[in-house]
C-alpha cells in the first residue's frame, strides 16, 4: 500500500455544508479547550495533560460518524471524541485535575473512562462488541489508540479475537507520528499500520487524518459495515501530534522544527476552513459568531471545573467494591478522623 | 443430594448458572467442544450452544479484557484460564481494569465476572502449571479471591461468585479435583464469600489453610494428636479477599498458637498477612510465634522435586510441635 492509496475526501460533496460547519465549530472549540488546558497546567491549575492539537479532524470526524448507542473505548488523548459522544467538558477537565468524577460519563453516554496503559482498552471493545452481538443490539463498539499501541500484545490479541468472532467493532488508530519520542518508522516495519489488518483477515483502511470529511466518511462506512454484520475494520488515520506527548514532555528533544512546520501547513482546521470557503460557507460574520460561542463554552467549562467542591474521601473508599468490606470501612473511619484532626489543627 | 467430586460440583454450579440466567456465558480456551482440559465444562456447550459456552482464541489478555467489555455491556462472563500460571499475560487487565473500573467510574461501570483457574501442585504436571500465586491477586483492591477445598463449598462459593456484584477470582485446587467425593445438595445454594470454615475444632493450636492444603492440614493435625496428644483446630479460610479476620482472631484467642500453611513461597506469601492479622487482633493471646509452613523461596520445581517442595503432613506436625514447645525468651 502506498501513500497514494490514502483516502481523501472526494470532490463530490458527500457531507452537507451544515455538517461541515458543525465539524469546524467542534474542531475550533476543542483546540481552544486544548490550549487553555495546557496553559492551566503551566499555571499549576491543572495536572499533567495530554494535548490533542493537530488531531481534531481525526477525532471529531470519526466521533460524528458514531450513533449515540455505540460504545466508545478511548485511550487518553481522545478529549474531542469524548465531548462529541456526550461527555461534558467540565468532567474531561476534572479528570486531568486528578479527580475520579471526571472519569465518569453521564448515564446513557456509552463512553469508557480514559485508559492509560497502552492498548489495554482494545480488548474491552472486543468484549462490548461481543455482548452487542450476543444480545442482538443495534450497537457497535469503537476503540481508539495510537501508533505505539499497535506494538502491544493486547492490540494483536483483540484484533484476532474480533476478526475470528466477526464482531461489530471499529479499531481506530490515530497514527500521530510519535509514541512519546519514538517515530512511527521505528515503531513498525510496515509503511501503513492499516496493513496489519491483513494478518487477521480484516479490512484495513488508511485515511488522511487531517481531512475531517475523509475521516468522517471512512468511519461512517466502517460503522455501517459493523452494524450490518460485516465484521470489524481497522482504520488508520494519518495525523500529527502538534504538541508534546503530555505537558511533562518536551517534543523539541526528539523532532525537528521543520517537520512541525510542514504539518502546520496541513492543519486540519485550516483545511476545513478552505473546504467551507470553496462552498461559500465561511463568512467573517459566521466565523466570528462560532469563535465567540466556542470561547464562551470553554470558559464556562473551566470555571465550572474550578468551582467544583473539593473531593471527599467517599471517592477513595466508596466504590472499590459495591458493598464496602468491613476492614475498608474501618480504614475509611481512620482516614476521616485523621482528616478532621488535620482540619482542627489548621484551625 | 448427589455424591460428587470437587470438579463435578463446579460443573454442576456452572450448569445451574447457565440455566438460571441467559446473561451468563462461559468463555476460554478449549472450554467448548473439549469441555476444558480438566473437563470442568464437559457437556455444557452441547447443552447450551456455542453462544453460551464459547471457545476463544489462545489469548489470556483478550479473554479477560473482553470479559470486561462483556460485563459492562450486560453479560455475566465466566472466564476460564486454563492454568493460573498462564494468567500472567492477563495480570495487567486484572490489576489495571477489572479491579478498578468500579472506582474509576465512581460506580457508573462495574465488571462483575468470575475468572476460574485451576492452580497448585501435586499432580506431576509439566513446568509452570503448578504455581500458587493467589497472593498477587489477593493484594489487589477491587478483586475478590476465593478458593474452595470441598465439593460442597466449590458449588456454593462458585454460585455466590457468579451472583456477586464484583469480580471474583475463583481458584480451583486441581490436586483435589477428584481426590474425594461428598454429598452435595442438588439445585441452587450459595456459600457466603468472606466467611472461613472451622474444619475441625481444637484447643491447643490453630492451623490456617485453604485449597489443597486443607486436607494436608488435617493430616498434620492428626499426626500431632497421635504422636504428641495435641488438640489442633483447623480453619479453612475459603476466601483470601475479603479475609475473615474475625475467624482468625476468635480461633487464636482460644488456642493461643497458630501455624499458617500454604504451597506458595514463604517470602511475602499470604501467610504473612495472616500473621499480621493475628498481631493486630490477638497478640495478647499468643503463647508462641506464629509458625509458617510453606513452599520454599524457590520457583515451583519440575515434578521430580515436587514432593520435596510441597508442605506435607509431617511438616505441618513439625510446625505445630514447634509452636507447642516454644518457650518465651528462648530466642533471645
Amino acid at each position: 500500500m502506498s501513500v497514494d492509496s490514502i483516502r481523501v475526501s472526494q470532490k463530490e460533496p458527500q457531507v452537507s455544508t451544515d455538517m461541515l460547519q458543525r465539524m469546524y465549530e467542534l474542531m475550533w472549540m476543542m483546540r481552544q479547550l486544548d490550549r487553555r488546558a495546557v496553559a492551566l497546567q503551566r499555571q499549576g491549575r491543572l495536572g499533567t495533560y495530554a494535548p490533542l492539537e493537530g488531531q481534531e479532524a481525526a477525532q471529531i470526524g470519526s466521533a460524528l460518524a458514531l450513533r449515540v448507542q455505540d460504545f466508545v473505548f478511548p485511550s487518553y488523548r481522545e478529549h474531542a471524541v469524548a465531548y462529541v459522544h456526550g461527555m461534558p467538558l467540565k468532567r474531561i477537565l476534572l479528570y486531568w485535575n486528578g479527580r475520579y468524577d471526571g472519569a465518569m460519563p453521564p448515564e446513557g453516554v456509552n463512553l469508557f473512562p480514559v485508559s492509560v496503559p497502552i492498548a489495554t482498552q482494545i480488548p474491552h471493545a472486543a468484549g462490548a462488541a461481543l455482548a452487542a452481538k450476543l444480545r442482538g443490539l443495534d450497537q457497535i463498539a469503537v476503540t481508539y489508540f495510537g501508533d505505539g499501541a499497535t506494538s502491544e500484545g493486547d492490540f494483536h490479541e483483540a484484533m484476532n479475537f474480533a476478526a475470528v468472532m466477526e464482531l461489530p467493532l471499529v479499531f481506530f488508530c490515530q497514527n500521530n507520528g510519535y509514541a512519546i519520542s519514538l517515530p512511527s518508522r521505528k515503531q513498525t516495519k510496515v509503511q501503513r499500520i492499516a496493513e496489519k489488518a491483513t494478518a487477521y483477515g480484516m479490512e484495513g483502511v488508511t485515511v488522511d487524518g487531517n481531512d475531517v470529511i475523509a475521516v468522517y466518511l471512512a468511519m461512517r462506512e466502517a460503522v455501517a459495515k459493523a452494524a450490518s454484520g460485516g465484521g470489524p475494520t481497522l482504520i488508520e488515520a494519518v495525523t500529527y501530534r502538534m504538541g508534546s506527548h503530555t505537558t511533562a514532555d518536551d517534543a523539541s528533544r526528539y523532532r525537528d522544527a521543520s517537520e512541525v512546520e510542514m504539518w502546520k501547513a496541513r492543519d486540519p482546521i485550516l483545511r476545513a476552513e478552505n473546504a467551507l470557503r470553496e462552498r461559500g460557507a465561511f463568512s467573517e460574520e459566521w466565523v466570528t459568531q462560532v469563535r465567540k460561542h466556542a470561547e464562551e463554552i470553554v470558559t464556562e467549562a473551566i470555571l465550572d471545573m474550578q468551582s467544583e467542591p473539593p473531593v471527599t474521601l467517599d471517592q477513595l473508599f466508596d466504590h472499590v467494591y459495591r458493598d464496602m468490606p468491613k476492614e475498608l470501612a474501618i480504614q475509611k473511619q481512620e482516614a476521616l478522623s485523621r482528616q478532621a484532626k488535620g482540619e482542627s489543627v489548621r484551625g | 443430594m448427589a455424591n460428587t467430586t470437587l470438579i463435578g460440583a463446579i460443573t454442576d454450579a456452572l450448569r445451574i448458572a447457565l440455566q438460571q440466567d441467559e446473561r451468563v456465558i462461559i468463555l476460554g480456551e478449549d472450554v467448548g467442544k473439549n469441555g476444558g482440559v480438566f473437563r470442568a465444562t464437559e457437556g455444557l456447550q452441547e447443552e447450551f450452544g456455542e453462544t453460551r459456552v464459547m471457545d476463544t482464541p489462545l489469548a489470556e489478555a483478550a479473554i479477560i479484557g473482553a470479559s470486561i467489555g462483556l460485563a459492562v455491556n450486560g453479560m455475566i462472563p465466566i472466564a476460564e484460564i486454563q492454568f493460573l500460571a498462564f494468567a500472567y499475560p492477563a495480570y495487567e487487565q486484572l490489576v489495571s481494569h477489572v479491579s478498578r473500573i468500579r472506582m474509576r467510574s465512581q460506580g457508573r461501570f462495574s465488571a462483575p465476572m468470575v475468572v476460574r483457574a485451576p492452580y497448585g501442585g501435586g499432580i506431576r504436571a509439566p513446568e509452570l502449571h503448578c504455581d500458587s500465586p493467589e497472593v498477587i491477586f489477593a493484594h489487589v483492591p477491587g478483586l475478590k479471591v476465593v478458593v474452595p477445598a470441598t465439593p460442597y463449598d466449590a458449588k456454593g462459593l462458585l454460585l455466590a461468585a457468579i451472583a456477586d456484584p464484583d469480580p471474583v477470582l475463583f481458584f480451583e485446587p486441581m490436586r483435589i479435583y477428584r481426590s474425594f467425593r461428598e454429598e452435595v445438595p442438588e439445585g441452587y445454594y450459595t456459600v457466603p464469600i468472606g466467611k472461613a470454615r472451622v474444619v475441625q475444632e481444637g484447643t491447643d493450636c490453630t492451623v490456617f489453610a485453604w485449597g489443597a492444603m486443607v486436607p494436608v492440614a488435617l493430616q498434620g493435625a492428626d499426626l500431632a494428636r497421635k504422636q504428641h496428644g495435641i488438640s489442633v483446630e483447623v480453619i479453612d479460610l475459603r476466601s483470601l479477599s475479603p479475609l475473615d479476620r474475625d475467624a482468625i482472631r476468635d480461633s487464636v484467642m482460644k488456642t493461643g498458637r497458630a501455624v499458617v500453611l500454604h504451597e506458595a513461597p514463604r517470602h511475602a506469601g499470604f501467610g504473612a498477612e495472616i500473621v499480621a492479622t493475628i498481631n493486630d487482633l490477638a497478640l495478647d493471646a499468643l503463647m508462641a510465634p506464629v509458625m509458617r509452613v510453606t513452599g520454599y523461596d524457590t520457583p515451583y520445581p519440575l515434578f521430580a522435586l515436587e514432593d520435596a517442595y510441597m508442605p506435607d503432613a509431617a511438616r505441618v506436625a513439625e510446625g505445630i510441635v514447634q509452636a507447642m514447645n516454644y518457650e518465651i525468651g528462648a530466642r533471645l
